[in-house]
């Protein structure tokens, strides 16, 4: 059943996606209205795939890498929501539906059945760990969207050629304000994960860090937020140097996430 | 009935022929009396601008309406009717109420979508209400043409884009800081287009502003016209790390702004974005400022540029207006079928019918030991009584609907049986549906 759902999702999001383009060329309201509606319809049937593949599967669904893609991008639908509701930031939907259709696209194409968890795994700090550490990265996937909004805006003003998404793209302020915010909440967010994942390490296996590499690569991450957040604090980073920083920072994140699934090195690699 | 315009504008008439058919508004009264004293006119209204000069009426046969307005036009500005043609065009019924509704939301404007001719239009609307040379058929017309304008304007971006040197430039303000609320501006030179793009800026939030002038005392005179403060010019440079927008147009001869300079007070903003608008020619500033980061500086062509680009927007959005325009036409083009005499007269019977109904009913219920036979009696006399009181009105008003002022006979009718009530809520019906 979840598979159904899943693919009714990715023809919502494919939909969400072709509809949004035909809103940036012809700059229609009416057909942004049509696309934030298709991609609510799509965040529903998302929904239920998750649902319906932690009942069939018994666990939470994120045992292996078709999980992951498709709750990650559930994530990003989340927060995209949760934004839209706050800035009233419609254009954002048309940004977020080819984020959410590429990653779910990705996922169509791994495994897709159900497999046990291992034995080790079996526990209330799972969810929370891992459930910390998607919603953190999902933040950081709007910083990297808010990034790429950025610098469009930007080019545009900056060689004085304005038309197209010029007029449908907010003010260089507000995305780089709002990035800023997202950043501020997924750091917490990485770090409180980094944290619980510890504390159950020393739980499960006796240590509370093994050098695994997807310990050694959050770590990394944490360290390249941090020095992002550092600096727009205190250095004064912003507007395009943090966009460009937080495009990087992002594209490393999601790399090394899917080179560590792929070779499964270490504990982490019980997930595969 | 008819609608008619017959008209010309900056599409079809250089300035030289506009001017001399315009019509100025302190003695509008004059013309529009006359227009509608020419045979076969019932009803009009006199659209006189810089850009267009439009009559529109009422009359029962086009062909001979037209060639009135085209005759009165020519004889009241002394201009044989052989030069004016070629420049005049002509709109009948569907065509012309259309052609108003485009006027209106300033579809058929130079620039596209401005919105002077509303308020032009709803004055010359005005002028022929005080001179009560609009009827019921021009009221519903501009009424409606006023409202189709209004919805143009809130359903699409017809107007929310620039397209004037100065407003560009709050518009990328806007682009760059979001909201200008709070935000600084620095004027170094004062002239006609900085004060301009300085008033825009303080109306769209802009709170402190400081003026530096080569005379100091000119820099005074202009920081009081906007509350602003006035700076010595020469300290010019101490200031731009406090300001979000710098306004230059002065008259130097070389760049007064340097790249250096700009590369040091950005980095003691902190990375806070800044806004350079150079108008002055030559230029003042550096434009290779505009490589740096958080900087931004737009000279006089490049917000030319702006505007142009806006331009085509406002074309794109022109689309859905016309679209708009089409669906409030076929509203329209049902009200005015309803004026026709035929629908009066049925409205007309409708209504007695129903008086005399609901009153016979009321007084049937008053009385007692009436038989069938009585009843039916009581109707059938209260029938007749009707069709005898509304005979002589009927005929008259079937022969004189086909006369020239027919329509006098129509309204007439409608007003003194209050017949528009329900045909002006079977509108807002179909407005709202």
């Amino acid at each position: 059943m979840n598979i159904i759902f899943f693919y009714i999702t990715v023809i919502a999001y494919l939909l969400a996606t072709f509809i949004s383009i035909a809103y940036l060329i012809l700059h229609n309201d009416k057909i942004l209205g049509v696309a934030n509606k298709t991609i609510l319809v799509g965040f529903s049937f998302h929904t239920l795939t998750i649902v319906s593949r932690w009942v069939e599967a018994g666990r939470p669904p994120f045992a292996n890498l078709h999980e992951v893609f498709s709750l990650f991008s559930w994530m990003v639908v989340i927060i995209y929501l949760l934004l839209r509701f706050r800035y009233r930031l419609a254009v954002l939907g048309a940004f977020v539906a080819p984020f959410a259709m590429l990653l779910l696209i990705t996922a169509s194409f791994l495994p897709k059945e159900i497999i046990p968890l291992a034995p080790s795994l079996e526990s209330y700090w799972l969810p929370i760990h891992v459930g910390l550490a998607f919603l953190g990265n999902a933040f950081f996937a709007m910083t990297f969207l808010f990034g790429i909004m950025y610098l469009i805006q930007e080019h545009y003003l900056k060689s004085k050629k304005v038309g197209g998404l010029y007029f449908l793209l907010p003010s260089l302020d507000i995305l780089d304000e709002l990035s800023y915010r997202c950043l501020t909440y997924g750091f917490p967010l990485l770090t409180l994960a980094i944290i619980t994942g510890a504390l159950w390490a020393e739980y499960v296996w006796g240590s509370y860090w093994s050098w695994e590499p997807r310990q050694a690569w959050s770590l990394i991450t944490w360290f390249l937020y941090a020095a992002l957040l550092h600096g727009r604090l205190t250095v004064g980073w912003r507007g395009r140097r943090a966009a460009i920083y937080s495009i990087i920072s992002f594209l490393i994140l999601v790399g090394s996430f899917i080179i560590i699934k792929l070779f499964a090195w270490g504990a982490h690699a019980v997930f595969k | 009935m008819n609608i008619i315009t017959v008209g010309l504008s900056h599409k079809t008439a250089p300035v030289e022929i506009r001017e001399k058919l315009s019509f100025p508004s302190q003695t509008i009264g004059e013309p529009l009396n006359r227009l509608c004293t020419s045979y076969g006119i019932n009803e009009g209204v006199i659209v006189s601008t810089c850009n267009r000069v439009e009559v529109f009426a009422v009359t029962r046969d086009i062909e001979k309406g037209l060639w009135q307005v085209k005759k009165f036009l020519s004889d009241y500005h002394n201009i044989p009717l052989e030069e004016l043609d070629e420049h005049l065009y002509s709109y009948t019924a569907e065509d012309a109420v259309k052609h108003l509704f485009r006027v209106c939301a300033g579809l058929d404007s130079m620039v596209i979508g401005e919105p002077q001719i509303l308020g032009q239009a709803k004055d010359a609307y005005g002028y022929a209400l005080q001179h009560k040379t609009a009827g019921i058929i021009m009221n519903k017309l501009f009424h409606k043409a006023f409202s189709v304008a209004k919805r143009i304007r809130t359903e699409t971006k017809i107007g929310s884009s620039a397209v004037s040197i100065s407003y560009a430039a709050v518009e990328l303000a806007k682009k760059i800081f979001g909201t200008l609320q709070g935000r600084s501006v620095m004027l170094i030179g004062a002239g006609e287009m900085a004060e301009l793009a300085a008033r825009h800026l303080l109306s769209n939030g802009v709170q402190e502003i400081l003026i530096a002038n080569r005379t100091y005392e000119k820099a005074i005179e202009v920081a009081k016209s906007f509350n602003g403060t006035p700076i010595m010019f020469r300290e010019f440079t101490h200031y731009l790390k406090k300001v979000d927008i710098i306004v230059a147009s002065t008259a130097a001869p070389r760049f007064i702004i340097h790249p250096e300079q700009i590369e040091e007070v950005i980095k003691e903003r902190k990375n806070r974005p800044m806004f350079f608008i150079d108008i002055s020619v030559p230029r003042n500033i550096d434009p290779l400022i505009n490589n740096i980061d958080n900087i931004y500086l737009y000279n006089v062509d490049d917000l030319q540029g702006v505007v142009e680009a806006n331009l085509k927007e406002r074309v794109k959005e022109a689309k859905e207006a016309e679209a708009i325009i089409h669906e409030e036409l076929g509203n329209f083009h049902r009200w005015v079928k309803s004026l026709d005499v035929v629908p009066t007269i049925v409205a007309l019977k409708k209504k007695l019918e129903q008086t005399r109904k609901s009153e016979l009913e009321k007084g049937l219920s008053g009385l007692n030991g009436l038989q069938e036979k009585d009843i039916q009696a009581i109707d059938a006399m209260t029938k007749a009584i009707v069709n005898k009181i509304a005979h002589d009105p009927v005929t008259h008003l079937k022969k004189e609907a086909n006369k020239v002022e027919g329509d006098f006979y129509i309204e007439a009718t409608r007003r003194l049986f209050d017949l528009d009530k329900e045909e002006e809520e079977l509108v807002k019906k179909i407005e709202e549906s």
